[in-house]
């Protein structure tokens, strides 16, 4: 749980546009890298992130190893209704981290 | 000032010089008909298809002058009602130079209300970034933005 951060308004009017700030500590290894020794560092990045609001997909987004180590996403979307954002973190060599954000809609 | 078959030193300082003017400038460069490196338009008409691209519609903020390309903020925004009928599908960020040409995609829906997203990426060298956005109606949009790197990324040795 440490290793997520999830910024997401605790209230929004209903039909506001809100922001949502996720951060995953992660080193995302580009799988580019060399050790003094030769040899190749192996890949280790995230490779999808997936937000869902109340189990309806808003958001998602394939990695690649050019996004930057903690990977910092921000998108946007309306609120609509009370309820929660479930965010998924899907990575290399099994990685796997799933994080959620309640909001209230008035 | 100088000629065109001047020495090399001094030809290289004056398109440095150029280049940091140019780059202090924040306005996003669109250079539609310029010639991309064969791994770079690859990975576009992966995403394209057939289809064309224009400019337009679709912004990209990433600093001109990067110091450390390990971590590079950079934001895509379209201009869109965001509306049923009328959204933005995807976004799409590409790079010239890192060692895979892809950066992101980004996928979003009517929902949205803004079609804005931020990340940082890492950048391997002095290049074109490129961002392309996919519109409802299939339609595909870009804009490209140059960028100077001075600590590279992604390649160096693990210490």
């Amino acid at each position: 749980m440490a290793s997520a951060l999830i910024n997401v308004p605790k209230t929004a009017k209903r039909s506001d546009i809100i922001e949502i700030k996720t951060l995953m500590s992660h080193i995302m290894e580009t799988g580019y890298r060399h050790t003094a020794t030769g040899e190749v560092v192996p890949r280790d990045i995230i490779t999808s992130f997936t937000c869902r609001f109340n189990g309806t997909e808003i958001f998602r987004a394939d990695l690649f190893p050019a996004i930057a180590a903690n990977p910092f996403i921000t998108f946007f979307t309306r609120a609509t209704d009370s309820g929660k954002f479930e965010f998924e973190w899907i990575g290399d060599q099994g990685f796997s981290e799933t994080a959620s954000a309640s909001i209230i809609v008035e | 000032m100088h000629k065109p078959n001047d020495t090399t030193r001094r030809h290289f300082l004056s398109l440095a010089g150029g280049a940091a003017v140019v780059g202090a400038v924040p306005i996003v460069t669109l250079r539609p008909a310029e010639a991309t490196p064969a791994m770079l338009a690859s990975a576009i008409r992966n995403v394209v298809g057939e289809a064309a691209v224009r400019t337009g519609k679709i912004k990209l903020d990433v600093p001109p002058l990067v110091e450390n390309g390990n971590t590079v903020p950079l934001t895509v925004s379209v201009t869109s009602p965001m509306t049923p009928g009328d959204y933005v599908k995807s976004i799409h960020v590409f790079n010239e130079k890192n060692p895979q040409p892809n950066i992101g995609n980004f996928y979003l829906g009517p929902h949205a209300g803004r079609a804005q997203i931020s990340t940082r990426i890492r950048l391997a060298d002095t290049q074109k970034v490129v961002a392309i956005a996919r519109l409802s109606d299939d339609t595909f949009w870009s804009a490209s933005v140059d960028v100077v790197v001075t600590l590279a990324a992604c390649t160096e040795e693990v210490i």
